[in-house]
């Protein structure tokens, strides 16, 4: 807790010393500070490797399109203009036209929002998930352990894509279907990690001291072990998720993600793979953003490894 | 064989700078036991594998000069400096399972070492690494050549590692901490067993460790460290003698069964030391 | 004489292999015990048992008179407080020496946590500017004090510590020791210290028991140990060792 004068003498200090000194200093003055400089440190680290920095950066990129797609777009993403269809890149369609005329740029555009979207759900649903059952299974062992981890291994044997299919036949084809799909499979090895870090942790000395305070089992875990374990999947979902961008691309081009008119990558590839020899630029251009996409979360997952675990010599 | 070093300096890059680990380091060491005592962050470590160039990466390491016998280490390139480790200097270590490999069993482990420095056929090695189990007292060679080292018990898996240093014939053999992990009575054995081994081949041995009166019982001189560098130099037998106040204090903060006391002496450290 | 705890026929088992065999021993309110043995002797076993980190006991551990089960009570843990041998690993490595030091208080409800914390650390001579410090960021014995200051915040009657200083330098070590016996003049403690030297275990506590191959051997007062009035062969053996390493400076000391 900090208390005014401690405020003020922390402001002083920005303003005199610079932020970096405060960041940096070897005596913080308030918890909030010690997390910000320890948070900073890793950033430095992280900032000093460039293909990490690339990978971030594009990522930025990709989310400030996603967000600013309709002041950034230059038509209307779903109008067609039967009369320009499969027009070259030009002046005023700059990524040209597709097979109905509408205007591929604008398509690209508005697709990131469908594209990362559907990784942001994924995730947030995923991760939180595995890592719960993961800690829990971890700490408490017993049944408690085998019970978790057989139902782990249950979603673990699904194939994504069957399980598509079955949603897809079950509810209607959709982003509802392929975000339900893959999450259902791709929570088990989250859990699997989360558990395999708790048994590590559970045996060290700092969780025995804080065994002898008398704090609950559920304390420790969520207050002691879970913020350990986040480092890990945290690296764990940055790698996945370049998967996860292929996988949801890969289904919307089987026609079980998106209909159509939605732009999303997958399906505007699908759509338009007839053209690819003549009109090479339609089915390639959305082909090329979802490698870019998948590329820059695995160099940013990679950064954040060398960051969080490092390999020393 | 001599091992001369003069000026070494070891540093270290770091985001503030260079961070100088060992400041000026000099020191020549002949057929002798020499030991270099000092605690946690001295830069005893980092001295002796300088002499083996066996630095971590990010290291950068200097001298005035750094001889092995008139090999000039400091200028050497791999290739010579495998000529120098292991054949002629041996390096044991504190913990020897992680110095052993854990998926081969001890006899195979000191075989191959053997037949890589000496030569020979494998049944020539493996008698030889029976004979070199047994020369380092183990009760029952044949039986830990085919063990593995996770079997083997602190005291043993470190003779395991000696015999398996000893294979090549080495003429200098450099412990770094290497009873400091063990129980206080197999301390005193492995490090009788150094002495013996040491002088019947006739070889130099360089002592690392934190525990200066150990130190003291088993070398003939010892070099006391401080923050990167050599505070004091002294015969052994001189210990009651010692005139600087680091290595003073490092005897007087002991507690002792012999001179008890009420409050221990603890250490005024002094920036003159580092001056 | 009050009798702090008492320990009676008290057995640990791991697999098939009997750890510690049918120990007794109890110690007085304020007195310190320190309990010496070699790697493998069941001395940490013993301790580890009597925190309450290792269930799997039998016999009878009574603490003021009162028996305790396996599964202890959050009293127990306001009374009885242990220290790690390993600084390094007995800090939480995410977390702030106030966010450690909190931890207890949080846990027992006991309020003026910013006061207690500023007196813990000057309790142990830890500045207090270093209060939002994570443990990567301090020494071996930065942190060991703050383990100490940590086991001492919600003010226990008894402290086990688990060869408190033999991870740290000789001189860190000193002022360690002296640290804690401070500490237990201050607050009256009762201690139970584990180690393998004999030197400093004799330093800090009045009654030394010794332990080989998970049994008690011989129980003696330090005084007893240092003058050699020693019953057992064990004993002596390591009487002996200590003394190996003592003599080379004792026989200068004039």
């Amino acid at each position: 807790m900090t208390t005014e004068t401690d405020m003020s003498s922390q402001l002083t200090t920005l303003k005199t010393g610079g932020w970096r000194s405060w960041m940096l200093t070897d005596t913080p003055r308030s918890r909030r500070q010690a997390t910000a400089g320890m948070l900073y440190r890793g950033w430095l680290q992280f900032s000093r490797n460039r293909l990490a920095m690339t990978g971030f950066v594009t990522l930025l990129l990709m989310f400030a399109v996603a967000i600013l797609a309709p002041q950034l777009a230059s038509h209307d993403p779903n109008v067609q203009d039967l009369a320009h269809r499969l027009v070259a890149p030009s002046a005023l369609h700059w990524l040209g036209t597709d097979q109905l005329g509408r205007d591929l740029y604008s398509r690209l555009l508005y697709g990131t929002r469908i594209t990362l979207g559907m990784a942001v759900l994924i995730v947030a649903i995923v991760a939180p998930l595995g890592l719960l059952i993961g800690s829990v299974a971890g700490y408490a062992g017993g049944w408690i352990d085998r019970i978790l981890m057989r139902v782990t291994d249950i979603f673990l044997a699904f194939p994504k894509l069957v399980l598509a299919l079955a949603f897809v036949a079950a509810l209607k084809p959709g982003l509802t279907s392929v975000v339900a799909a893959i999450a259902l499979t791709a929570w088990p090895p989250y859990a699997r990690l989360a558990r395999a870090e708790t048994m590590v942790i559970r045996h060290a000395d700092f969780i025995s001291a804080i065994r002898l305070t008398g704090a609950s089992p559920s304390r420790i875990v969520f207050r002691h072990i879970m913020p350990l374990c986040i480092s890990p999947v945290i690296v764990r979902v940055a790698l996945d998720v370049s998967g996860i961008v292929l996988t949801a691309a890969g289904l919307g081009f089987l026609g079980m993600g998106a209909q159509a008119p939605s732009p999303e990558w997958g399906a505007m590839i699908a759509s338009t793979r007839g053209f690819i020899l003549e009109q090479w630029w339609v089915p390639t251009i959305p082909g090329v953003a979802i490698f870019v996409a998948s590329l820059a979360f695995n160099l940013l997952g990679d950064g954040l490894r060398d960051v969080f675990d490092p390999k020393s010599d | 064989m001599e091992i001369n070093v003069q000026n070494l300096k070891v540093r270290f890059a770091s985001p503030a700078g260079y961070v100088e680990a060992v400041k000026g380091v000099s020191f020549t060491l002949g057929r002798e036991k020499l030991g270099i005592v000092g605690e946690s962050g001295s830069g005893k470590s980092l001295t002796a594998r300088s002499i083996l160039k066996l630095l971590p990466k990010r290291a950068c390491m200097t001298s005035d000069t750094l001889t092995f016998d008139g090999v000039d280490i400091q200028h050497a390139d791999e290739t010579a400096m495998r000529q120098i480790r292991g054949k002629r200097a041996g390096l044991i270590m504190q913990d020897p399972k992680y110095s052993l490999n854990p998926v081969m069993s001890i006899g195979a482990q000191i075989a191959e070492t053997w037949r890589t420095h000496r030569g020979g056929g494998r049944m020539e090695a493996f008698e030889a690494a029976f004979d070199l189990l047994d020369q380092v007292k183990i009760r029952d060679p044949r039986r830990v050549a085919g063990a593995f080292p996770m079997e083997l018990s602190g005291g043993m898996g470190q003779r395991a590692m000696i015999a398996m240093m000893l294979a090549p014939n080495p003429e200098i053999l450099i412990a770094d901490e290497a009873t400091s992990a063990l129980d206080v009575s197999v301390q005193a054995e492995i490090l009788r067993l150094l002495e013996n081994l040491v002088t019947t081949r006739g070889m130099a041995l360089l002592l690392i460790s934190h525990d200066l009166p150990l130190v003291s019982r088993f070398c003939d001189r010892v070099l006391v460290m401080y923050a990167g560098r050599v505070v004091e130099e002294l015969k052994a037998s001189d210990l009651a003698r010692a005139q600087h106040p680091y290595t003073r204090g490092l005897l007087e903060c002991l507690p002792s069964l012999a001179r008890p006391c009420k409050r221990l002496k603890t250490m005024q450290r002094s920036d003159a030391w580092t001056a | 004489m009050d009798r702090m705890i008492e320990v009676d026929q008290l057995s640990v088992r791991f697999d098939r292999l009997d750890v510690v065999k049918r120990i007794s021993f109890d110690v007085a309110k304020g007195a310190a015990l320190g309990l010496v043995g070699e790697s493998g002797s069941g001395k940490s076993t013993v301790l580890r048992a009597l925190a309450g980190l290792n269930q799997s006991w039998s016999g009878a551990i009574r603490f003021e008179g009162n028996a305790v089960e396996p599964k202890r009570t959050k009293g127990f843990f306001r009374d009885v407080q242990m220290v790690f041998q390993d600084p390094y690993g007995s800090l939480h490595p995410r977390q702030t020496i106030e966010r450690v030091l909190a931890e207890p208080l949080l846990v027992h409800g006991i309020g003026d946590v910013d006061a207690r914390i500023a007196r813990a650390m000057s309790e142990v001579a830890l500045p207090l500017a270093m209060r939002y410090r994570y443990p990567h960021q301090l020494s071996g014995g930065q942190r060991q004090r703050v383990a100490i200051a940590r086991a001492l915040i919600a003010e226990p009657k008894v402290l086990l510590l688990d060869e408190p200083t033999s991870a740290l330098d000789v001189s860190i070590q000193a002022e360690v020791l002296n640290l804690l016996a401070d500490m237990r003049e201050s607050k009256a403690l009762t201690y139970i210290m584990v180690g393998h030297n004999l030197a400093a275990v004799a330093h800090l506590c009045d009654e030394i028991g010794v332990m080989q191959n998970g049994e008690l051997v011989e129980r003696l007062s330090a005084a007893s140990l240092r003058d050699r009035r020693i019953g057992n062969s064990y004993t002596m053996r390591l009487r002996e060792l200590s003394d190996d390493i003592d003599e080379s400076f004792v026989t200068h000391d004039n």
